[in-house]
Order: C-alpha cells, then structure tokens, then sequence
C-alpha cells in the first residue's frame, strides 16, 4: 500500500524527522490561507501517488505570494502525467515553506529481496533518480545490508561529511528504521534529505510503501489508504475478495490461481489480442463469488471477448459453471464467452452451461482457446 | 529414491480441525500420507480423521514423532506455527498459508535454519511423491508416477502442467510448490539439487514467474551442475510493470524482474523455454525420447 507525501511525513515527524513546515490544500478555498501560514518562498507539491512529479509539473518554488496562489491554483484539479504511474488527478496539494539548500542527499531503507534483508542506502547525489545514479555511478551509492543489528553510522560516515552532520544523518537513519520495522514498510525514501544553511538536516521528500499482508495489524495505517488512487474497479473487487487488477487490453479473464491467471494472459497475447484485466478468483471459490467475479469483469464496456480458464482442484467446475450461468442470466452479455474448464466434476460443469440455453463456447485445452480468440 | 517425502514419511497438520486444514489433511491420508496427528490450540485431547489433535507441536511430536507439519494456520499466526515446528524439532515444514507479512517470514526462516529444518513455502501447494505421498492441497487424481520433476512458484499453473504430463503418459518423480512470496524457505536451487541427484528423475519442469530473480539464479546453477534436461515456462511475459500479479512476489519493479530476462537467463542456460504454456506437456515429451 502507497501513501502521500503528507502523510508520509506526518508520520516522520512522529519519529523525530524534522520536515520542512507545510499546509494541505483541498479546495481552491483553503489556498490564500495555507501560503500565508508559510509564508514565501514556499513550494507547491501535488498529492498523488507517482514519482518525478517535479518533471511531470507538479511541484513548483513560488518566490512571492501572488506566484504561490498561480502555481497552486494551477497545480490542483490537474491532471499530472508521470512517466512512473500514467495519468493522476491532483485532489490534494502541499504548500510547504521552501529552505536554503546546501547539500542534496539521498537516503531509504528497503527489503531486499534478493538478500532477504533489509538494505540501508545513502547518497551524496539526491534529488536525482536514484536508478539512474544506480546506473551511472554506483560507486556513489553506500549501501549496507542489515543482518542483525542496525549500526548507520558506519555507512553515513562514508559521505564524509563532518561528525555533527555524520551523526544527524545516522540518527535519522535509525528513526526511520524503527518506523520501517514498527509500521511493516516495505520501503521508506528520502528523496532528497537536504543538510540546509544552518546545518539542519530535513526531509524535503517523503516516500513509504507498506507490506499489504501485514496491514491486518496496522489499523492507523489503513486509515491512511485515500480511495480516490484506486480503480474503481479494483476496489469493488477487493470487497469480494477477488483479486482483480485492471489492464488496457479487450479480453476479460476469469481465473483460478494467480500464476495460471498470468499464464492466460500470456495465453491472449499468443493469439495476438491483450487482456482486459487479471482476476484471480481464488482456491475456493463459491458459485456466488463467481458471479460477483462475472459480473465485476463485464461492467468492463470494451469487451470484445470473455475467457474463463479454471483448473479445479478445490474449486468445482460445477461451481464455477453454476455461478457463471446465473451470472449471464441476470445481465445482458453481448460479447462471446469462452470457457475453458479442467479437473474436478468438469463433466457437470459442462453439463450445467450446455443445458443452460445460453451460448458458450467450450474449449478443451489452451491451444484451441487461442484459436478460438484470435477468430473473434 | 524419493524427494524429501517417501511412503513411509510421518505427518501431522498445524491447523488440523480447520475447514481446509481438515480438508486437506484427508485428502492427503486418503493419498497414503502416514498422517499422526494434529495441532489445534485449545483443541487437545479431542480426534479427527481417527488421529489425536494436540494443543502444541511440542506435545505432537513427542507423541507422534512426526517426520513432517503441514501448515494451515491463518497468516496472523503463521510464522508463528513455522517456528513453533522448527523449535519443537519437525525436520520438514510445509507451509501452504498464503498472506504472511514478509517481516515475519525473515524470522521464521531464520528459525527453521537455525534448526536444521526444511522449510517449503508459505503461499505454495505443497509437494507430491506420486503413489507414495502427498503433503499439500493439490488434485491427487491428475499425477501419475514417473520420472519428471517438476518445481514451481505456482499452484494451479503446475496443475496444468502436470495434467499435460499425465495425458501424455509422463509421470513425475516429484511436483513441489516452493511458493510465490518473496521469501521463501527451499528455492528452485535447492530442488534442482534434488532431482539432479534423483536417479528416478530424467527431466525437469521448471515453473517460474515475474519478480525477484530466483529464475536468474536457477539458470545459473543449471549452466554450472544440471545434466538433465530442463523445460521452462515463466508466466507473465504480458504483465504491467509495479502491479503485484496476485502473488505477493509477483511483481515486476524498476524494470527487475521481467519474464523476458529470465527467460533469456534460462535459454542462455541451455533450458528449453517454452512460450505457451500449453507446450510445457509435449517439449518434456521431446526432450525425454
């Protein structure tokens, strides 16, 4: 689970991370006040869940008061294109007092999955694209992998900066570690953390990914989830249980098990179309959460076809073919449904949807399903 | 020869007198699984599927003297259930639960290292000796012994692999589920190992997928120490980067990850690749003539 700026450092400032000092704007209403709270200079930040948002224009630095209205009045409502997350809605903007900037420096924590730890690193060249610095110089990327014990200072140490600043630094390292492992984030970035003119050190930027199996035990976390980023599909689907993501394609698919869910839509793309979506449907999946599973699928209005490709072990085929021919009954499908259908009671699931007096084409196997698609 | 489970492998189940617990722990010991016992908190004392349920796995394993635990307990409780059987001396852990926080899962892992034990999982279907022995929730009907090995990420995806084995007539020596979270505890090196050493198992079947770069790894290990002949199949050459495909670790980020480069990594390896995951069946079927 992502969460934005502000409350990323809301929740900084619990640990003791100094940020600069801003004000959240949700309405044209609240601007005026909110920059004559911060005063100018200050920086206009748009609120959404994207990196490089700076080059997608949706941060600016307003010298002066009439500037600071503009640029946020120009920034909230926009739509912000970034590279990192397609097109976002700005509903939310943070006015935020701009600092004298001596020095830019990049610092996180994250898990590390290919050393299945969590990895500490810091940089001398914030502000940048940390990949691209990956890229480039990596020699100028100090990184630690963090087995037992957590020791910053050490790694800090090699920005060598002088030994107030070594400790300033490493001390927020290790505020933002006991958040990491306290709130079960899988990820926390300062981007840049900046040393200013009176040797403060400041977390301009604010990022915090949190592990979504872990949220169960982080009430004051879920709080945090601001709807208006999800799909709208997305978040119906998670009412039921389903795992649903929503892609470009014309195909909509209905699976059991999240790798044969992959598999089949590779399985579209063979026969040169794209997939509408991914829906796990899970194990043990009922009749009714099928047809809620059917239903989600084809309020999609760009269908060009339905492909529904179960495996039962645990989930009955004639479950899934109950559910699926209630499903159709009650809505009025009007692109062909393509259904796929092996294991346990497959001959009475075939049976359900061939006396159903609805049409379907039943395939055998994931060969003839790819025929079948690229004829549509 | 059998992988990490044979006919005569005791097991009991953490989780037992849950819905799926109890399920699955039946559909086992109708399989052959020499089932012991079981684990429920509170629940001591009482029997199901004519086996005694115990409160801890402490109190199981002195009673029982299980080989192995199969998992159900819910994510929450989870890693705790791993360490529990780790600490209590099981050998062999199965961890079929799917949800588990990852910080957790560092921790368990440790436990069941520091314990000589096996760990295989969590989010997996568990793993089949066929017509010897099962301990996990896949179909027992579709796998037929033989001499394919077959190591996935995957539950369902390896059903229709192995499906489009028995159809052909291939049967398989092994199938294990190794899980799709970013940690886990026996990775495909670990079962490559396994089936090289294997003198039952003539090919392998490899199942990966987007995420992490296990597969990456895998090839490498095959380049260097696998003879056999290895058929693969990675899905989600079609998935969006920085959304997490159902698995927890099934997720394509800052352009790490892609089935394309795991695929090159195991073509590379002299692996078979397989692009449609409906060939998997007949290029096993090419490669053991």
């Amino acid at each position: 689970m992502k969460i934005h700026e502000y409350q990323a450092k809301e929740l900084f400032k619990q640990y003791g991370i100094e940020v600069p000092f801003s004000v959240l704007c949700e309405s044209r209403g609240q601007i005026e006040q909110a920059i004559k709270k911060t005063g100018v200079p200050c920086v206009i930040k748009a609120q959404v869940h994207s990196g490089a948002r700076g080059k997608a224009g949706g941060v600016k630095l307003a010298k002066d008061f009439q500037s600071a209205v503009k640029f946020a009045g120009e920034i909230l409502g926009m739509e912000l294109k970034s590279s990192q997350a397609g097109i976002k809605k700005v509903n939310k903007i943070l006015v935020e007092q701009a600092v004298s900037i001596e020095k830019e420096l990049y610092l996180s924590l994250t898990f590390d999955r290919t050393n299945e730890c969590i990895a500490f690193l810091v940089s001398s060249c914030g502000g940048m694209d940390i990949e691209e610095t990956a890229k480039i110089s990596p020699e100028k990327i100090h990184t630690c992998l963090i087995k037992d014990t957590f020791n910053p200072v050490e790694t800090v140490k090699c920005l060598g900066f002088e030994s107030d600043i070594t400790e300033k630094i490493a001390r927020i390292a290790q505020n933002l570690y006991n958040l990491l492992i306290e709130k079960d984030a899988s990820l926390v970035e300062i981007n840049p953390l900046v040393i200013t003119g009176n040797k403060e050190v400041k977390a301009l930027d604010a990022k915090i990914n949190f592990d979504d199996n872990a949220l169960f035990r982080h009430e004051d976390i879920i709080a945090l989830k601001d709807e208006q980023e999800e799909n709208p599909y997305e978040l119906e689907a998670q009412k039921y249980g389903l795992n649903y993501i929503k892609l470009d394609g014309t195909i909509g698919c209905m699976v059991n098990g999240a790798g044969l869910a992959m598999a089949t839509m590779d399985v579209i793309r063979l026969a040169g179309k794209d997939a509408a979506n991914f829906l796990d449907v899970g194990g043990g999946a009922s009749s009714e959460k099928i047809e809620k599973a059917f239903k989600l699928l084809i309020s999609d209005r760009n269908l060009e076809a339905v492909f529904i490709n179960i495996f039962g072990g645990i989930l009955r085929c004639d479950f899934l073919a109950e559910g699926v021919k209630n499903a159709i009954k009650t809505l009025d499908v009007k692109c062909p449904v393509i259904v796929r259908m092996e294991g346990t009671n497959k001959q009475q699931g075939a049976e359900i949807l061939n006396n159903s007096g609805l049409r379907f084409t039943v395939v055998n196997d994931l060969n003839e399903a790819i025929e079948v698609i690229k004829n549509i | 020869m059998a992988i990490f489970i044979n006919e005569n492998t005791k097991l009991i189940v953490q989780g037992i007198t849950g819905k799926e617990g109890s399920f699955h722990a039946k559909s086992c010991q109708e399989y052959g699984t020499k089932l012991v016992g079981g684990v429920t908190p509170k629940k001591g004392g009482s029997e199901i599927l004519g086996v005694p349920v115990f409160n801890s796995v402490k109190e199981a394993v002195k009673e029982t003297m299980p080989d192995a635990s199969m998992i159900f307990v819910p994510a929450k409780f989870a890693a705790g259930a791993i360490i529990e059987a780790a600490d209590a001396g099981v050998k062999l852990i199965v961890c079929i639960t799917e949800g588990i926080p990852v910080y957790d899962m560092i921790k368990a892992k440790k436990a069941a290292a520091a314990n000589g034990a096996r760990l295989i999982g969590p989010n997996c279907p568990g793993l089949i000796v066929p017509e010897k022995s099962k301990i996990g929730i896949m179909p027992s009907s579709i796998h037929k012994k033989g001499n394919t090995g077959v190591v996935s990420r995957s539950g369902t995806l390896t059903y229709e692999a192995v499906y489009q084995l028995t159809r052909l007539g291939i049967g398989q020596s092994a199938c294990i589920g190794i899980g799709g979270d970013p940690v886990i505890g026996t990775n495909f090196i670990d079962v490559l190992k396994e089936f090289q050493a294997d003198s039952q198992t003539q090919a392998i079947c490899l199942i990966g997928e987007i995420g992490g770069s296990a597969e990456e790894e895998a090839a490498d290990y095959i380049k260097n120490n696998v003879t056999k002949p290895v058929v693969s199949f990675i899905a989600g050459l079609s998935a969006p980067e920085g959304k997490r495909m159902g698995h927890a670790g099934a997720v394509i980020s800052g352009g790490k990850g892609t089935a394309s480069s795991k695929m090159k990594a195991l073509t590379d390896a002299g692996v078979f690749v397989c692009k449609n995951p409906a060939d998997l069946g007949q290029t096993i079927k090419s490669v053991l003539v």
